[in-house]
């Protein structure tokens, strides 16, 4: 099978900058990439069809090895519509994006972010149990070993340490954030249930 | 003329219903009998075709009379025809939940009209998918599905579905680029794409060029199937969406591209060459997914990452190449497309009735609604593959398949998969303590709605007008598929013999070459390693 060799080098700029582009963060050059990666491919099924031959099923004479392959150019065609469909979305989706943030980046996901923040302590789960259930009231001790009744018992959460009153309200979304000044903090009896 | 020739009907019928939608698109009562009456009549049809093919036999469709290899066939047999089965009584079910919701909000805008003709163009791709024979003609039922699912994620253009639509179209952009590639590649290397004469003609390739074109369609495929580490885009775009939409995106999507896998690794690519690395990979999105479930609060996204991990049990399936592994991983797909979508469907229903689906906020619910209750809890178990449901029984038959093969690796998958399913119940119990068992009360942040009970219980008589927190074709339809859940256990015995005798035909390969091609067609050998039975 003989190849152009100039086609070639098309492809492979194009695949290079395709893949530069949709590494970016801007959701045009994305859609650019895209379209480069497509168009990309497109000529590397059409070098896949092999050497540039005469027109198929043209004329009767032809002799069957001048004819170029005719599948690869059916394949390319269809590639070509579904990219185009695509590429239509997408243009829509980024006049959407610009319309509602005013922008033209890829977003962060808010819950993506929420979970990564939130401390490997469960209040449900984990807490320390408020009130002594046994009969027989032994001490609660919570992980650094001190008495849970006494307030003062502590957590390791997201690398800093908390009181575990603290902790439990930090699950809360929104509603109780304790910034790191407040983690020295031994007022607790405002916290307290 | 047999009934398999009705084939192609199973992706015209959706076509057509999409076409005849589009023109109703005013009159949302006739859409709605329009789609729910051409997906049902699909339906009937899927389920001749799959008692034609019950005992065995692989039927071909030559598509406008062109003979293969040169033209489009379909191909119905045991597995595909299942698949169709399954999948189109699950896209049956979320129509009729999401025509309810509709009705219950009525919402006349044009995203809900717009929805039908969208709706039944992703069911013409997926049976396209699955029915197809040909390379290509697979790439288009994908493109066909994917695109109908731009539509249906973004759906609304509401801020946080645009941006989730914007990771979810660039990656399956993206995939799609990558199979055309690998297409683009098999064609050069072979001079065909259809699959039955590939099956013959990639056998005679070289062990390097195979091992490319293998890798490559696994990798596209695996994007598909969210297969870690290929799966971060998954939990990140599908809970945005709609309660149906994400629903029939969890059931059906992911295992369109575990089909496609199945398909690479017993017809085209036989043999054992790659079936470590998929066992390593399957182990990988077992354990890591579910660690990912347990770390969310949000029901939606919790489900997706428990999605992600039970593909794992799929591909451990497909990596044991066997005919018994081979038939545990069909029965557990056709089990994991009804279970997850019935557990999304209840996800929407849960939102509507507690106002949430954030495990935070909810609570209380089995008082507020037993039924709710008992729809959740049926499927979660049986995810969680507690006996006797069917998820217990697929996992069984992968367990026994991975002991009976015998190698470090399979136990240490089997053990995984013990593992991921403990984590799995450890994930539903969590939802199921916060949201359903636990008083209103207790909730970190109880909406509104779980407090105010008297009021709401009084709402409905109240006025005509007001909203039906879970209205009756909602409630039905979730009701219908948790029951054919529970019916795949039911009959699991005969379901189990149809997978094994789909498995054997799969690793066997002549009767699905010999189909397409005629009957005198050389099959290669089966160059089955181990585990062949």
């Amino acid at each position: 099978m003989t190849v152009n060799l100039t086609l070639l080098t098309v492809m492979g700029a194009l695949y290079a900058c395709g893949i530069y582009l949709i590494l970016e963060r801007s959701l045009t050059r994305v859609l650019l990439g895209l379209m480069l990666l497509a168009n990309a491919t497109n000529l590397l099924i059409l070098a896949t069809g092999g050497y540039a031959g005469l027109a198929p099923f043209f004329s009767k004479d032809t002799d069957p090895g001048s004819y170029n392959d005719p599948l690869p150019q059916a394949l390319i065609l269809t590639s070509i519509v579904i990219s185009f469909a695509v590429t239509a979305f997408m243009l829509g989706i980024i006049y959407r994006t610009w319309l509602l943030a005013r922008q033209d980046d890829i977003q962060d996901d808010i819950e993506d972010r929420r979970v990564a923040e939130t401390p490997s302590f469960d209040a449900e789960d984990d807490a320390v149990i408020p009130v002594e259930t046994s009969e027989f009231p032994l001490p609660m001790l919570g992980s650094d070993g001190s008495a849970a009744a006494e307030s003062t018992a502590t957590v390791e959460a997201g690398g800093r340490t908390l009181l575990a009153e603290h902790a439990a309200l930090e699950e809360k979304p929104g509603s109780a954030n304790f910034t790191t000044d407040t983690d020295t903090d031994t007022d607790t009896e405002g916290g307290a249930k | 003329m047999n009934l398999a020739s009705l084939a192609p009907l199973a992706v015209v019928l959706p076509i057509l219903g999409a076409a005849l939608t589009f023109v109703l698109i005013r009159h949302s009562r006739a859409q709605r009998a329009v789609s729910i009456a051409l997906l049902s009549l699909t339906l009937l049809l899927e389920c001749l075709l799959l008692a034609s093919v019950w005992n065995g036999g692989t039927a071909a469709v030559n598509i406008g009379g062109w003979v293969p290899p040169w033209g489009i066939v379909l191909v119905v047999d045991q597995f595909s025809s299942l698949m169709l089965v399954v999948s189109s009584a699950v896209s049956l079910a979320v129509l009729v939940y999401a025509t309810g919701q509709g009705m219950a909000d009525g919402d006349q805008d044009a995203p809900v009209s717009i929805f039908h003709p969208t709706y039944l163009i992703l069911v013409a791709g997926v049976s396209n998918a699955f029915l197809s024979g040909d390379l290509f003609n697979l790439y288009v039922g994908f493109e066909i599905l994917l695109t109908a699912s731009y539509v249906l994620m973004t759906l609304g253009g509401t801020g946080p579905r645009i941006r989730a639509g914007v990771t979810y179209v660039v990656v399956s952009v993206v995939s799609s680029v990558l199979f055309l590639i690998a297409i683009a590649m098999v064609y050069g290397a072979t001079g065909t794409i259809n699959m039955a004469d590939l099956a013959i003609k990639l056998s005679e390739l070289d062990e390097g060029t195979k091992t490319l074109l293998h890798v490559m369609l696994l990798v596209a495929f695996g994007i598909k199937a969210a297969v870690f580490p290929l799966s971060f885009w998954l939990p990140d775009s599908y809970p945005t969406a709609p309660a149906p939409v994400t629903a029939v995106f969890a059931g059906l999507l992911t295992k369109v591209g575990v089909y496609a896998m199945v398909r690479t690794e017993t017809l085209l690519f036989p043999g054992d060459s790659l079936n470590t690395p998929l066992m390593v990979v399957a182990l990988l999105t077992m354990i890591v997914g579910i660690l990912g479930a347990l770390a969310q609060s949000d029901i939606k996204r919790l489900l997706s990452f428990t999605l992600v991990s039970h593909i794992g049990y799929m591909v451990f399936g497909l990596a044991m190449s066997s005919v018994a592994g081979l038939a545990a991983a069909v029965f557990y797909v056709a089990h994991h497309i009804t279970i997850q979508t019935s557990l999304f469907l209840v996800t929407g229903l849960i939102e509507r009735r507690g106002g949430s689906s954030s495990v935070d906020r909810l609570a209380g619910l089995a008082k507020l609604s037993p039924l709710l209750a008992l729809l959740f809890f049926v499927p979660a178990m049986n995810l969680a593959g507690i006996p006797p449901f069917s998820g217990f029984l697929g996992k069984l038959g992968l367990m026994q398949a991975g002991i009976g093969l015998g190698t470090p690796l399979a136990y240490a998958l089997v053990i995984g998969g013990v593992l991921t399913s403990l984590l799995t119940l450890l994930a539903v119990a969590r939802v199921w303590n916060r949201a359903f068992w636990r008083k209103a009360e207790d909730a970190e942040h109880p909406d509104p709605v779980l407090l105010a009970v008297p009021a709401t219980e009084t709402a409905p008589e109240g006025g005509a007008t007001a909203v039906r927190l879970l209205p009756r074709t909602m409630v039905g339809s979730t009701l219908g598929l948790v029951v054919l859940g529970v019916a795949l256990t039911v009959f699991a015995g005969p379901l189990f013999r149809v997978a094994d005798q789909s498995a054997a035909a799969m690793l066997d390969r002549s009767a699905y070459i010999q189909a397409v091609l005629g009957d005198a067609a050389l099959v290669p050998a089966a160059a089955l390693g181990g585990g062949g039975k």
